[in-house]
């Protein structure tokens, strides 16, 4: 049976999870029917929150994320969790295992939980993250975790993506340290030191702590170090408080208003950009005309810079 | 970009062997395929809404302690229930070969037994999934 | 030039001889862990030997050679076969069936449900009852399990881990139902829980309090059950979830230490409880290799007992084994030939020493022991036993320089582990950060890359198959009513059992997990009262909590 949109997206706007995971899959495989169906469903976008989660493997994020999301369900917030895991760069698959760990929501009607790999391009996946969490906005969802391991640059792009960044980070020597060289300290909202009963713990929260005082008070909010223990669920409530309290600073700031305006120009730009090369390599047969300028260039004749040049010009006609 | 086949690997029940389940994951990311893998001890229940949840087009599910007969059918039963009715079921396990035709007729249509080269059914899947639906989509 | 000159001169002039025809298979000349192995072994591969230092007498610091001075010659080792299924009345007649075919030991199989703490009409059982083990909800079903079976003549080891002291306590009621006194019995419960974490991955609680369990078992039985075997160290498990022979050995030895650090630091004194701890390893395919594991496995322990936990009794330094033929290399295809490889597997445990030995059956890899598969894995035992010779005298191959160079290598590899261990703080952490399960992963998948590939050969799988083969054995069925029974039994036990005292002595457990007194009295009483084993894990699992899982890749 092909694909009939226009019943998937009836049974979406019903609430049926299925058309909802569908609808995902369409989206995060550029199916030709997903500009359609994000553009049907951006009106509906703009009510939820996304919360960042980010840090090196074996941090507990996974566990993290489950104990939060059940703290915002008491809140009666809906929950969509967006946990991302890198595609092996030698085969092109990956192992996604983070919802394992997610186990006191993954049988709640109020949570949805979507495991993605980054599918080899770190950049092209901050977009295709944020298209998937516009998705669970329209269906209806309150908040989305956006888990991912936070080591590389196109995860600090998936990180910037959200609202509220949470770093986690563990006790184990050098962790705190490799998390400034990652540039982690940038962009985190909230620190939490996870495993915390475990040795070295107090050393590593005062050493976040001298190291955040130099950073700048970024509009209102002094990013605060917590403690948690995951496991035990120890910590999660204070770290859920400490979201929503950032959150709410966004919000009442105007800050999401103009996130969101950035977020929308950067998206014009960006479909534009790929639409213009993808325009442009049809219409004017950019390929074969890059190759005669290689030539040239190789031949002594002209100079890269000078080929783009005359390239554009061309285009431009 | 080449559509990613996508598959759920899951251990319905009680068993805790997960050698074969593992090994059969990391065969399958190899070969290029995304998978999720449920963790021990699942529910039927667990694994249907996961199945969901993911989209997958297959779900693997992996069984060494003789409940298969009882755990397989119910997980293809809860699938059917949730709307899912076009991804493939495929088992492995310790499974005697009377088995394998009821657990056909219930839904699995294939059960990789013990020395099943993880090749044969990395190459199962990909030919099933090419001329699947599941493919355009 | 001194000896080992001379052979080293001489071996060199030999290589030049044979380099004309010195031709070699296109074949892995590798053991199945993947340790390469030379063309020939000589004296000088096990220079530096001290045979009083390294090898010693039987029965003898380092113990390398056997844990008792006269071996097999005083005492053949007990073949005891890992048995259970359907109901404690069907498993009670295989019992009798082994008994009467001259086992020497009985091993408890339990099912799933019992394995994960859970009673078999509980919704998490449904479908798992009886099928991979006996279904054991209560002393009333234990008794059953027993019935016409004297605990004062027959010594039975139980596998079973998370839920062991509600099965030891039992064990202990059907012994007293009998009139055989706790200090009369005998046996063995596996009670291992870090392999658990590692390997079997049938846990039920955290590691701390389930820490606390095992050493209140070790104080309980070292006052009244002294003929009992505590834990039984286990390897096996680590070897069938996929490790090396190496890894096998330290990882299992590691767990042992772990569990006697946590006996001395929950004061008890070494040389109590050690004499009581036993272990367990797996019997695979590479002969030598395994020879040279138990030997290693000896040796280590004689001299880290002595030497690091400063234990004093003779008793305490000795490694006493339990051995299984290994599972994970029986194949589905032409089962037939996993008698054989059965076969030499428990071989190589008896040259290697074993206290106690269960041979695999050939359908197992099918379904469980038929009668006639069951039978010839005895019987593969005592053909050993009575016609090969190889019982006539301690510890053959000592001697052997390969089988000693071996020996000595897994002994270093060992060692480097344990370097390891110590590094990222001891077996707990080490656990906690999925270091051993990713070791084992590894090797899993390593080793499957190897079948596939062509590099190792496993008859009847890659190499000599038979397209379209027909299975010709019988093949054991459950029949689905057991769990009809099972759950009808356990409902009327609930019914007639006197539930006020089960409830008081439920609540007496339940204060004594959130103290500190010895878990073992309250579970015990609780037994007594016919307290099923799922109501008593609910209890626990109430204050210690539930493990969660971390899969390692």
């Amino acid at each position: 049976m092909p694909v009939e949109i226009e019943g998937l997206l009836k049974r979406f706007w019903e609430g049926d999870r299925v058309a909802l995971s569908r609808i995902i899959s369409l989206v995060e495989n550029g199916h030709p029917s997903s500009l359609f169906v994000l553009d049907t469903l951006y009106q509906h976008t703009g009510k939820a929150l996304r919360v960042g989660v980010t840090g090196p493997p074996g941090a507990g994020k996974s566990t993290l994320v489950d104990h939060l999301a059940c703290q915002m369900r008491a809140n009666a917030h809906k929950v969509g969790i967006v946990a991302v895991d890198p595609t092996s760069p030698f085969s092109g698959g990956a192992l996604l295992g983070d919802r394992v760990r997610m186990t006191s929501v993954n049988l709640d009607e109020g949570v949805f939980i979507r495991s993605m790999a980054s599918r080899g391009s770190p950049g092209g996946v901050a977009w295709k993250t944020l298209e998937v969490c516009e998705v669970l906005d329209a269906f209806g969802v309150d908040r989305i975790i956006v888990e991912t391991v936070g080591v590389g640059q196109g995860e600090l792009e998936i990180a910037e993506e959200a609202h509220s960044t949470v770093v986690v980070l563990v006790p184990e020597s050098g962790d705190s340290v490799q998390a400034m060289k990652a540039g982690l300290m940038e962009i985190g909202d909230i620190f939490v030191i996870n495993k915390s009963d475990r040795e070295g713990a107090d050393v590593a929260k005062r050493m976040l702590d001298s190291a955040l005082e130099l950073k700048p008070v970024k509009n209102g909010w002094r990013p605060p170090v917590l403690s948690t223990v995951a496991l035990e669920g120890k910590g999660v409530e204070e770290l859920h408080r400490k979201i929503e309290e950032h959150l709410k600073l966004l919000v009442t700031s105007g800050n999401i208003e103009h996130r969101r305006r950035e977020c929308i120009k950067a998206k014009i730009v960006d479909i534009l950009k790929n639409r213009i090369i993808e325009f442009a390599w049809e219409h004017n047969k950019l390929n074969r005309l890059i190759d005669a300028e290689v030539v040239s260039v190789t031949a002594g004749s002209s100079t890269p810079y000078k080929s783009a040049e005359s390239l554009l010009r061309e285009i431009g006609q | 970009m080449e559509r990613k086949v996508r598959v759920l690997v899951a251990k319905p029940g009680l068993d805790g062997h997960d050698r074969g389940a593992k090994v059969v994951a990391s065969a399958l990311r190899d070969a290029g395929m995304e998978v999720i893998y449920t963790g021990l001890h699942q529910t039927p229940e667990m694994i249907a809404e996961a199945a969901v949840q993911e989209d997958v087009d297959v779900v693997g599910l992996s069984i060494l302690s003789g409940a298969h007969m009882t755990l397989f059918p119910r997980v293809v039963q809860l699938l059917k229930a949730k709307g899912v009715d076009d991804v493939l079921v495929v088992g492995g396990g310790i499974i005697p070969e009377a088995d394998v035709k009821e657990l056909a007729k219930a839904g699995v249509a294939r059960v990789f037994g013990p020395g099943s080269p993880t090749t044969e059914i990395a190459a199962y899947i990909r030919d099933w999934f090419k001329s699947s639906e599941r493919a355009s989509v | 030039m001194d000896v080992y000159e001379k052979i080293r001169e001489a071996e060199k002039k030999w290589r030049e001889r044979c380099k004309p025809a010195a031709t070699q298979r296109d074949a892995l000349f590798e053991t199945i862990s993947g340790d390469p192995v030379k063309d020939l072994y000589t004296p000088c591969d096990i220079e530096g030997l001290d045979y009083g230092r390294d090898l010693g007498f039987p029965g003898e610091y380092p113990f390398t050679r056997g844990v008792r001075n006269n071996m097999y010659r005083g005492r053949l080792w007990t073949m005891r076969q890992f048995s259970g299924f359907g109901t404690a009345m069907d498993t009670n007649q295989r019992y009798h069936f082994l008994l009467d075919r001259g086992q020497t030991g009985l091993s408890v199989a339990f099912h799933l449900p019992t394995i994960m703490g859970y009673d078999s009409d509980h919704p998490r059982s449904i479908g798992e009852v009886g099928r991979c083990g006996v279904a054991i909800d209560s002393l009333e079903d234990m008794q059953v399990l027993f019935d016409k079976i004297p605990l004062d003549k027959v010594s039975t080891s139980m596998t079973i881990n998370a839920p062991a002291s509600i099965l030891l306590a039992f064990y202990i009621c059907v012994g007293e139902k009998q009139g055989v006194s706790s200090d009369r019995i005998s046996g063995t419960i596996q009670n291992d829980i870090l392999k658990e974490y590692i390997a079997q991955k049938s846990w039920i609680f955290p590691p701390e309090p389930s820490m606390r369990i095992i050493t209140d078992i070790m104080g309980f039985c070292a006052d009244h059950v002294p003929k009992w075997n505590t834990i039984s160290i286990s390897g096996y498990h680590i070897r069938e979830a996929g490790s090396t022979a190496a890894q096998e050995l330290a990882f299992t030895l590691a767990d042992g230490f772990a569990y006697v650090e946590a006996g001395i630091k929950a004061g008890l004194d070494v040389d109590r409880f050690a004499p009581r701890l036993s272990y367990f390893f797996n019997a695979h395919l590479d002969f030598f290799e395994e020879i040279a594991k138990y030997r290693a496995a000896r040796r280590i322990w004689a001299r880290e007992m002595k030497e690091k936990y400063g234990a004093k009794k003779p008793e305490s330094w000795l490694l006493r084994f339990h051995t299984q033929t290994a599972g994970c290399s029986l194949t589905a295809q032409q089962p037939e030939n996993n008698i054989v490889r059965t076969a030499y597997e428990a071989l190589s445990a008896v040259l290697g020493g074993t206290q106690s030995l269960h041979t695999n059956s050939m359908d197992e890899t099918l379904a469980l022991p038929s009668e006639k598969a069951v039978q010839i894995a005895l019987r593969t035992q005592q053909i050993i036993a009575c016609e090969t010779g190889v019982a006539n005298t301690i510890d053959p191959l000592a001697g052997s320089y390969f089988v000693e160079a071996l020996t000595n290598r897994l002994e270093k590899e060992a060692y480097d582990y344990f370097e390891r261990i110590e590094s990222m703080g001891g077996v707990v952490k080490a656990i906690d950060r999925g270091f051993f399960q990713k070791e084992i992963s590894d090797a899993a998948y390593a080793y499957q890359k190897k079948i596939e590939q062509g590099k190792a050969v496993v008859v009847g799988v890659n190499e000599y198959v038979i397209e379209d083969e027909k299975i010709e054995i019988p093949i054991l069925k459950i029949d689905p009513e057991v769990e009809r029974i099972q759950v009808e039994r356990v409902k009327a036990l609930r019914a007639r059992r006197d539930n006020d005292l089960v409830k008081r002595r439920l609540e007496v457990l339940k204060n004594a997990a959130g103290g500190s007194d010895n878990l073992m009295p309250p579970i015990v009483e609780a037994a007594r009262a016919y307290a099923t084993l799922g109501e008593m894990v609910d209890v626990l699992k109430g204050v210690f909590g539930e493990y969660k899982e971390r899969p390692i890749f």
